[in-house]
């Protein structure tokens, strides 16, 4: 009969009408801003700077080797080293950026720069709400505004955090035995020599 | 004489420059640009037409509104990072772009791919092709006037997807997820039992989709026996995917090359008759049906292991002289990218081939005699991305 | 599917004097190819398609490459005859000397089409065209009329990197304007001053940063002193 295939479209359109009255899984819009859907963990949006201590400054992870800078594909980051070393959180004295900038309205959200990152410095965040009519001002972050703690971090990815710091731990853990051992082995042979040299580097 | 046996007449002169005006014509032709902004160009993308009266006498495509030369980025920079661009040249199956891309470097340096990391790439990718097959039924009966159903109706399948990208790889549309020698992230068993409860859901929208839409009296009456396109001037053209296959031409790339894993699941091709727009849309169904298998499959055997081969490299990537040309079947048809290396962190030349471009070839011919109403159907039923289109 | 060896003595068959030259491929992908001359292009073509056994209807993808001109240093044995004065008796001596010297390996575009068979599934054939050199003499004959769909790559080959290709239909550039001029995939190309390009912190950008942030700074002091 013709129209008989109109009509069996229409009494599916009815189906799916009368059934978002009744079925949850029907109804898949949500009233964004008053409503908001959970965030999903593995969300990325831009690239945030991990410190670890209570000081955003002294406890950056970063260590200023702009493996991110050479790889980032559209070149947003820029990066100044800096000309002397400073102890990083565990104390091992280490270079740092004197400027972190990441101009976000030219960042992808890629993810490269976490994945080469030898030092865990750099994660995703998930804020999504940067709009704003300030281009220099409000999306050219600089260092301050990229730090985030690694409480954060948890907070944000926590299944990633902890892998990230079970593995931290590991390698802090192997150097420790290792600098015991130099310790050990230069107290060795400090007893072999009866005149130590004076403490030079690390 | 009828349009229908016009068009019959220009199909059997074969493709090369049907002669554009009738002898005898006296009619005036009326040109008509339609684009770059157009309801129907899926973004900016141009025709110009050249019209006798309704009926399309000449058509020539115009490219190039979102070039972007894809690839003299991507020889600036290291093989790595070629790999977030490649999301974003067929922005709806970013995932089949990353294999793609990942097959043609595994290719180049020997790399070998643990086997979950396979399977978890099959599992994205027909996921991939679900979506994008359902999106691009709905752009087609949209552009056919139904504004909204059937197309809302695919979104919502679609979304139910993406959110497992969002989960897998942290973004719905730019995922990003494959490397040279196995994947990103690790799927969880949470994550895997989602996406077998999404595949459970997947064939009751197949079949509401096809009761809104297959035997709709409309619909056939628009699609049947428009845009016919013959098998042999298929194959010549280089028009592969559901077009091809819709013309009756058995050539499916999982099948032909075995790329992955695909030799291990059983899945059937289905082929058209005609070469009609109505067939380029059943072929689309009818492969989401046949997706939904293969995904079965996949979720069924997924074995335990690692997802990245030891041996990979992801800083200091330089591979040896020489090159290699790595294809896959994508949802639109054969992507491939050629790859020459010269030894150095960047590729010397880096080349795609993308499937939109050159399954337009033939939109001159399945269009000269139609009406300009038809033109946006068939343009519609090729289905393509500009993304892809221009680079 | 037949090796390189044997396509390359089919083609000679085929087409006598087609000067079918294999370029190995030294990666792990062992996709090696053949070169063709162009002067019988048409005709290889036309016989890769056609035959029973190779039947490559499906020309899948079409690329041109830039090589550039190329300064190579080799070490090459010069044998002089050089005038001695031996014995206090002149004489003409034989004299092998090292030398290296260095060489212009002049440049030139190629074309690459990969060939594959819808009938009897196999491929892919590797053809390569080269042209003469990278300024005048770019032409190269054009595959489109044996398949199809070299129509739109070729164009875009012609657009991005100037190779004119003789008997193609409609060669207009594919994806830049028509009053475009160079060709922007060469590697030699070189950006318009005006190139419209997202700047980055480290030029452009940076500098009015730099700027908005101490003018920003001066007027935050400002105020702080006018509270004072
Ligand atoms: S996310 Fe990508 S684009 Fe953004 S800063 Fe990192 S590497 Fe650069
Ligand atoms: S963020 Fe990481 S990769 Fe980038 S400079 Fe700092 S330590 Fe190096």
């Amino acid at each position: 009969m013709l129209g008989e295939g109109i009509l069996k479209g229409m009494a599916e359109t009815a189906r799916n009408f009368v059934g978002s009255y009744f079925s949850a899984e029907r109804m898949t819009t949500v009233e964004y801003p008053e409503e908001r859907i959970a965030p999903i963990e593995a969300a990325r949006v831009f690239p945030f700077l991990v410190y670890d201590t209570e000081n955003w400054e002294a406890g950056l992870r970063c260590v200023a080797c702009q493996i991110c800078e050479k790889e980032c594909p559209p070149k947003c980051i820029f990066i100044e080293k800096s000309k002397d070393k400073k102890p990083d959180a565990i104390g091992k004295p280490q270079f740092y950026p004197t400027r972190f900038d990441i101009d976000i309205s030219v960042c992808m959200s890629c993810q490269i720069c976490v994945e080469v990152c030898p030092f865990e410095a750099i994660k995703m965040d998930n804020v999504f709400e940067l709009a704003t009519d300030d281009r220099f001002g409000g999306l050219l972050l600089d260092r301050k505004e990229l730090a985030k703690s690694n409480e954060y971090y948890h907070g944000i990815h926590p299944t990633e955090a902890a892998r990230v710091d079970a593995r931290l731990a590991a390698e802090k853990v192997k150097a420790d035995a290792k600098s015991t051992a130099a310790v050990v082995a230069s107290a060795v042979k400090g007893a072999e020599r009866p005149a130590p040299p004076a403490a030079g580097g690390v | 004489m009828t349009d229908t046996a016009f068009r019959r007449e220009k199909m059997e002169e074969g493709w090369n420059r049907p002669p554009l005006i009738e002898e005898d014509g006296e009619a005036e032709l009326l040109e008509v640009a339609m684009g770059p902004h157009h309801p129907s160009t899926h973004g900016v993308f141009r025709m110009d037409l050249a019209l006798d009266g309704e009926r399309v006498v000449r058509l020539k495509p115009v490219f190039g509104y979102l070039h972007r030369n894809h690839e003299k980025i991507a020889e600036g920079i290291s093989y790595l990072a070629s790999m977030p661009y490649t999301d974003r040249l067929d922005y709806i199956c970013s995932l089949t772009n990353n294999w793609a891309y990942a097959l043609a470097v595994e290719k180049l340096v020997g790399q070998q791919v643990p086997e979950r990391a396979e399977y978890i790439r099959v599992i994205l990718a027909e996921f991939t092709r679900i979506q994008n097959h359902a999106s691009s039924i709905g752009f087609l009966i949209q552009e056919m006037g139904a504004s909204g159903t059937p197309l809302m109706y695919a979104f919502r399948e679609r979304e139910k997807i993406l959110d497992l990208f969002e989960e897998l790889t942290g973004s719905r549309m730019m995922c990003n997820y494959m490397r040279f020698g196995g994947c990103r992230v690790d799927t969880s068993a949470a994550w895997l039992d989602a996406a077998r409860k999404v595949v459970d859901g997947l064939p009751g929208f197949v079949d509401e989709f096809e009761n809104l839409l297959s035997t709709n009296e409309i619909l056939m009456a628009r699609c049947q026996r428009v845009g016919i396109l013959r098998p042999e001037l298929a194959v010549n053209a280089g028009i592969t995917g559901p077009m091809l296959r819709a013309s009756g031409v058995n050539y499916d790339i999982r099948k032909v090359d075995h790329y992955g894993i695909y030799d291990r699941f059983k899945f059937r091709v289905p082929l058209g008759d005609h070469g009609d727009i109505y067939d380029r849309y059943m072929v689309r169904i009818l492969e989401m049906r046949e997706s939904i298998t293969i995904l079965n499959q996949a979720l069924r055997d997924i074995p335990g292991g690692p997802i990245m081969d030891a041996k990979a490299k992801i800083r200091g990537f330089r591979p040896k002289p020489g090159e290699a040309y790595g294809r896959i079947e994508a949802p639109k048809g054969e992507l491939g990218f050629y790859l020459i290396s010269d030894g150095g962190p960047n590729p010397y030349r880096y080349r795609v081939r993308p499937p939109s471009l050159i399954n337009l070839t033939v939109l001159e011919d399945m269009c000269l005699g139609s009406n300009v109403a038809d033109v946006v159907l068939i343009f519609g039923s090729v289905d393509i991305v500009l993304g892809e289109v221009d680079r | 599917m037949k090796t390189m060896e044997e396509i390359k003595a089919a083609i000679e068959a085929a087409a006598p004097g087609a000067g079918v030259e294999i370029v190995p491929n030294p990666s792990p992908s062992g996709q090696h190819s053949l070169r063709i001359a162009p002067s019988h292009a048409v005709a290889v073509a036309t016989f890769l398609r056609d035959d029973a056994e190779l039947a490559l209807d499906f020309l899948s993808n079409v690329t041109g490459v830039d090589w550039l001109d190329k300064e190579v240093t080799e070490k090459v044995k010069v044998t002089s005859t050089v005038t001695k004065t031996v014995d206090d008796v002149e004489q003409d001596v034989e004299e092998t000397v090292e030398e290296t010297r260095k060489r212009v390996q002049p440049g030139c575009l190629e074309v690459v089409y990969h060939l594959f068979s819808s009938a009897l599934k196999h491929g892919p054939v590797i053809l390569r065209m080269k042209t003469m050199n990278r300024t005048d003499q770019v032409e190269l004959p054009s595959l489109t009329p044996i398949w199809r769909s070299a129509e739109f790559q070729e164009r875009e080959v012609f657009d991005l990197y100037g190779v004119v290709f003789k008997g193609h239909p409609d060669l207009r550039r594919l994806l830049m304007w028509d009053e475009f001029k160079d060709h922007p995939m060469r590697r030699d190309y070189v950006d318009p001053d005006d190139y419209e390009y997202e700047p980055t912190p480290h030029d452009a950008v940076l500098t009015r940063a730099n700027a908005h942030k101490a003018a920003e700074e001066a007027k935050a002091r400002e105020g702080t002193g006018a509270g004072l």
